[in-house]
């Protein structure tokens, strides 16, 4: 039987305790600039507050995973080592990072601290996995959200290391840390500056015709009816024409969040090690009822009992939800 | 434009599903007219095109070669089935042509044979570069978003480890690739039961916003920018930097005439404003583009830079 450790996000301090108080064995948080993949304004911590956080999780069990999972463009690589630095000092357990050059410093200075391979890295194989491990030591690979049940027990029995899936929250449709659709609208880079489709560049406008437009950087992202709700422009969940949908389609993907409550008991004897729940842009209410009823679920699962899946659903009850990659391939 | 004979330029693989005939035809003009000192072939977008073309690969590579380019071969972007995990592997015990790695499958089973680093590979920075180069890289092509300071500082650690440096100049920027296929998917269709539907856009399927504003291409897993990057106006800034090669990305246009149309500058033959004019005229409709070199949004064109 695997750890089944539930990761959990921390976007502030206050979500932080949160997550902790609510059962998380580890939150992943990181610092308040392009070190990691949600630099988005009013989140994140400051050394100051990293440090009060790792003594409060520390306190309780919990571990702290400092996400420095972006790509220092050239010429400021020194922001991405003073973060490892500054989260070496202050005790995190682990890294979670994606550059192989942030890999490599940090596997010669701290030897001693864990390294997580961000699904940033997009390592979906043995072979670029194993990479990771035998050069870096990475101790685990986050999945990215791309792969089914059996290639996930498959790759479990070909790689030296612990794998983390995602389970809960923002479904991602692009290989994370190979997509730049961001910055080709707006100038902001998710590699390079952990923004994606910023708030900054929102805005919604309302047509003569009583619709209403969500555009990102002056694009109309997607168009609503006067009778639906408006939905936040992310570019790979919008409405599109193509030659053979002139009508308009999501051309990638809904607006659809990732639930895999069904399929945890699964995940978890497929050899998955650890959970992790998406959403440290998500308010203290919402991180706490996520956490609480995953740490239920999984502690009934360990136990051989009947985990309470129906709770887990009604989470995302109202919005739509998929099981995306994970249940079967004819979500390619 | 100063006088640049010594800078490569290279044409870059067919990122579209090209019919068989289409990429002979394409290959033997290239080798025939094209002024292009290197050129990539192999399939890096989609495993399941590779075979209506790989037959002719040993053909296409002595075609080439006989033309006196050099020929590197390109492995796959996404690598996660089997028989992508099979042709990254095959492609990485070859020792000629040479390599170019795209994914981090490619670079384990390489080892410290010499290899170069491909676009999808995420060689943002000198560490990452220097990490590359210990272990056998010769050649990086940066990643299509970096903008102009972090390439300068990018190309000087690279030379600096003797390393090429390449910078794509021509055609469309890559932004995005998935598991799902969005060809498929236009078509109500599956990545497995995709009928290859995606060799009806040899250049990309266009998606418009729904107030019919030209805004991105599908090329089947992967996302292209739906402007054509265009940095003939900043090739001289690029090579000053210290950029070694510069790669023009096959487009459904007549790329003989886009190559010599870069070789007639960088040689100074003609004036870069004439040079710029005649590829707009090239390209016809298709818009062009060079916001990422110049930090700000990628579709944006930024008029020309002090000349050089």
């Amino acid at each position: 039987m695997s750890l089944a450790e539930l990761i959990c996000p921390a976007g502030t301090p206050a979500a932080l305790r949160t997550a902790v108080d609510a059962g998380a064995d580890a939150v992943y948080c990181g610092f308040q600039d392009a070190t990691n993949a949600r630099n988005f304004p009013g989140l994140n911590f400051t050394p100051d507050e990293l440090a009060e956080a790792v003594t409060y999780a520390h306190a309780r069990g919990t571990k702290v995973l400092l996400a420095l999972n972006t790509y220092p463009p050239a010429g400021k690589v020194d922001l991405w080592r003073h973060a490892a630095d500054t989260g070496a000092r202050l005790g995190v357990d682990a890294f979670i990072v994606a550059d192989m050059g942030v890999a490599d410093y940090i596997a010669r200075t701290y030897p001693g601290i864990r390294l997580h391979l961000s699904v940033q890295a997009a390592a979906s194989s043995p072979e670029a996995t194993r990479y990771y491990c035998e050069n870096f030591g990475v101790k685990r690979v986050v999945l990215p959200r791309i792969l089914t049940i059996p290639e996930i027990r498959q790759l479990r029995r070909e790689i030296p290391c612990e794998i983390e899936t995602f389970i809960f929250g923002n479904h991602g449709l692009m290989v994370e840390g190979r997509c730049s659709l961001t910055n080709y609208l707006t100038g902001q880079s998710t590699n390079m500056d952990g923004v994606c489709s910023p708030a900054s560049d929102v805005e919604y406008v309302r047509d003569a015709d009583g619709s209403m437009s969500s555009q990102l950087a002056g694009f109309t992202i997607d168009r609503f009816g006067v009778d639906e709700k408006a939905g936040y422009p992310t570019i790979c969940k919008g409405r599109y024409a193509a030659p053979h949908r002139p009508e308009g389609y999501y051309a990638f993907e809904e607006p659809i969040s990732l639930n895999l409550s069904r399929l945890l008991p699964e995940l978890i004897e497929a050899g998955v090690h650890a959970f992790k729940i998406e959403g440290r842009q998500r308010s203290k209410s919402y991180v706490r009822g996520v956490v609480r009823a995953f740490r239920a679920a999984v502690d009934d699962i360990k136990a051989g009992r009947e985990a309470n899946i129906a709770d887990l659903i009604a989470l995302t009850e109202g919005q739509k939800q998929t099981q995306g990659a994970f249940e079967t391939k004819k979500w390619r | 434009m100063a006088v640049n004979t010594m800078t490569k330029l290279t044409l870059g693989p067919i990122a579209y599903h090209w019919s068989a005939d289409a990429r002979r035809d394409f290959y033997a003009r290239i080798a025939d007219e094209a002024p292009v000192d290197e050129v990539y072939l192999g399939e890096v977008i989609c495993s399941k095109r590779a075979p209506f073309h790989e037959a002719d690969l040993p053909a296409t590579i002595e075609r080439l070669e006989r033309a006196g380019k050099t020929v590197i071969l390109s492995t796959l972007a996404e690598v996660m089935l089997k028989r992508e995990r099979k042709a990254t592997e095959d492609l990485a015990a070859m020792d000629t042509p040479e390599i170019e790695v795209n994914n981090a499958a490619g670079l384990y089973a390489r080892g410290k044979r010499p290899h170069r680093i491909g676009p999808f590979m995420n060689a943002y920075n000198d560490a990452t570069i220097a990490w590359m180069a210990g272990q056998g890289a010769t050649h990086v092509c940066l990643p299509a978003e970096m903008p102009a300071p972090a390439i300068a500082a990018a190309a000087q650690a690279a030379v600096a480890l003797g390393l090429g440096v390449e910078v794509q100049v021509f055609g469309r920027a890559s932004l995005a690739v998935s598991a799902r296929c969005y060809h498929a998917r236009a078509h109500g269709r599956t990545k497995d039961n995709c009928q290859f539907v995606c060799e009806e856009d040899p250049d990309g399927m266009p998606l418009r916003t729904r107030d019919d504003r030209p805004i991105l291409r599908v090329n089947g897993i992967q996302t292209l920018s739906e402007s054509y990057v265009d940095l003939l106006p900043e090739a001289a800034h690029l090579i000053a930097d210290g950029v070694t090669h510069l790669r023009l990305m096959p487009q459904a246009v007549d790329m003989v005439a886009v190559a010599q149309v870069f070789r007639d500058a960088l040689d100074g033959r003609v004036p870069t404003g004439e040079a710029d004019a005649r590829l707009a005229t090239l390209i016809g409709h298709a818009g062009l583009s060079n916001g990422f070199y110049h930090g700000t949004a990628g579709y944006r064109r930024i008029s020309a830079a002090a000349p050089a």
